[in-house]
């Protein structure tokens, strides 16, 4: 399933799954067949405050480098650290193994912002033209 | 023109197509009573230096020479350095980028680097910077980068080169950056008191050079444990590679960035360049380090190659977050100064930076006998600082009219210093030499 039903999305093409006052992010089947083999992820320190919207990483494969934008506020309370030694989880599975943050939200109504997925769908559409 | 001798091989095969047996059954027809039986009279061979000196007395007399190290240190780099840059292979290649018609060059700068890591003691080196003074600028950046740009401290050694200090306030003038000097004790080493006190949370980077501006030998280790507990980054910067050859390595001492200046192995000093910066870290560090990286990977076929990698660290992917503005290395310097390491090797090395020490030494008692002060009182490599005092003007002036640069006179960087002259000694100066050039700084008169 390239767009899973029970996540949100942004135009930045990264995913949140909000669980009450939590959200765990990470990046779209789009986005990383797009950035091609991702051979390293740059994560925020856990326990930084983060902004929506703000660059808190980047995902960098062999030929480019993507900035990690937060789709949320609050605190990071956790990163996924295995994408150390396996960074290739992002392209085989960028909504399980391939999290890459966790977030205490702050405004935690900021996720009806993002979009859902029929939205995300339209935005893919879209952008294919 | 070139000279390229037979190799026994070819001498081997020539004979079998021939039918001889060997080259003295060539000589078969001269008469027994009429072949030499004595080795001919010539005079034992002169090694190459002692060859390059000969005939540059035969063209007219001996060319200028100078006991100045100060970041450029004259070294006897053998001829076949030269010949080997001249291979248009070398000479002309352009930047790798593609790898596929450029394996030659990226081996040679993947050995390179091999070179200068093993040299440092740490885990990875670049491809080579401009000099040593921007490597330095560049090692701070990183470091800086490093503490996530929180802290905003570098303290500076008072020894670190004066040019080398120019540079790293210019680098990071515009920056966040606040640079503070320690300053070095009577032994001439950085005071590590002054160190302790000046060490905070807010310290980023410690950057010390070894051996140092007076020629001094640094104790890096005891720096290294004293930033580290600090959290802050030790950099060393390392003017004078040979010195590589006999010191504990940077990496091993507890530096984590470890960068010099690579001229004194290109085989000339050029009125100060080209040379190469070196530059090399721990492996941890690697997605922050500036410069190009050649890495060794494997082609479609499964065959070992050589490519540029970790571009993502560079201006033209990375953009204003990158690592650097640098995209360019010092490829024939370095080049230059790997065929020199290469053919000096690590015992080659050793020995030459011994010879150095020892020169050095010798100097330093002259001296003493001579009635000359040192201004520090701290183990030395190959340079040293006298106090010649107010007559250093004209005593280096009256070598200088015999073509001998006798020293440098700090004078020109600190106004505190007029009259201590900075003497190097290498392998270059022969023992008559640096009798002269003492007596000469002693107020000794000159035999006319």
């Amino acid at each position: 399933m390239t767009i899973p039903n029970d996540l949100r999305y942004t135009e930045e093409h990264e995913w949140a799954r909000v669980e009450a006052k939590v959200a765990t992010i990470g990046i779209t089947h789009h986005a990383q067949e797009a950035l091609g083999d991702i051979v390293f992820v740059d994560l925020p320190e856990v326990g930084r405050q983060i902004k929506k919207g703000e660059a808190i990483g980047a995902v960098e494969s062999v030929k480019a480098v993507s900035d990690l934008f937060s789709p949320l506020s609050g605190k990071v309370s956790a990163v996924n650290g295995d994408l150390t030694n396996t960074p290739d989880a992002v392209n085989k599975d960028p909504y399980g193994a391939g999290w890459m943050v966790k977030i205490e939200l702050a405004v935690p109504a900021e996720a009806d912002q993002l979009l859902s997925p029929d939205a995300y769908r339209a935005l893919l559409a879209k952008e294919a033209k | 023109m070139r000279y390229l001798p037979h190799t026994d091989d070819d001498v081997r095969r020539m004979l079998e197509v021939i039918g001889a047996r060997s080259i003295d059954a060539l000589f078969a027809s001269i008469p027994e009573s009429l072949r030499l039986k004595q080795p001919l009279q010539l005079p034992p061979a002169l090694c190459e230096s002692e060859l390059k000196q000969h005939l540059g007395e035969l063209a007219g007399g001996a060319p200028p020479i100078a006991l100045v190290g100060a970041g450029a240190y004259q070294h006897a780099i053998p001829v076949i350095v030269d010949q080997l840059l001249l291979r248009t292979e070398f000479f002309t290649a352009y930047t790798p980028y593609q790898p596929e018609i450029s394996q030659g060059t990226l081996q040679a700068i993947f050995e390179y680097q091999t070179m200068m890591a093993e040299l440092t003691g740490l885990d990875v080196a670049n491809a080579s910077m401009y000099d040593g003074a921007s490597a330095t600028a560049e090692a701070v950046l990183m470091a800086w980068r490093i503490g996530r740009e929180k802290k905003s401290a570098v303290l500076v050694s008072a020894a670190l080169h004066p040019e080398y200090r120019e540079v790293l306030a210019t680098y990071t003038a515009a920056m966040p950056i606040k640079l503070r000097t320690v300053d070095v004790d009577p032994s001439g080493a950085t005071d590590r008191a002054a160190l302790a006190k000046q060490l905070d949370a807010d310290t980023a980077v410690v950057v010390l050079q070894a051996p140092n501006f007076f020629g001094v030998v640094e104790d890096v280790a005891a720096v290294a444990a004293a930033a580290k507990s600090a959290g802050a980054i030790v950099v060393t910067a390392t003017p004078e590679p040979v010195a590589l050859g006999i010191m504990r390595s940077p990496g091993d001492a507890g530096a984590e960035i470890a960068v010099g200046e690579g001229l004194g192995l290109t085989g000339a000093l050029s009125f100060g360049g080209p040379g190469f910066g070196f530059f090399a870290a721990r492996k941890d560090h690697l997605r922050q380090m500036p410069g190009r990286l050649v890495g060794a990977t494997v082609d479609s076929r499964g065959e070992r190659g050589f490519v540029l990698t970790l571009s993502t660290r560079e201006q033209h992917i990375r953009r204003e977050k990158a690592t650097s503005n640098i995209c360019s290395n010092q490829g024939l310097c370095a080049l230059a100064g790997s065929i020199a390491l290469s053919c000096l090797g690590p015992q080659g090395l050793r020995e030459l930076a011994q010879h150095n020490l020892a020169k050095a030494e010798y100097a330093k008692r002259k001296a003493t006998q001579f009635g000359l002060k040192l201004v520090f009182s701290g183990p030395t490599f190959n340079e040293f600082v006298l106090d010649v005092g107010p007559a250093a003007t004209d005593r280096l002036l009256r070598l200088a009219e015999r073509r001998i640069i006798g020293g440098l006179d700090l004078g020109r960087f600190d106004s505190k210093r007029r009259g201590q002259v900075l003497v190097c000694t290498t392998e270059m100066h022969g023992r008559g030499l640096i009798d002269r050039v003492i007596g000469a700084l002693a107020g000794q008169k000159e035999p006319a």
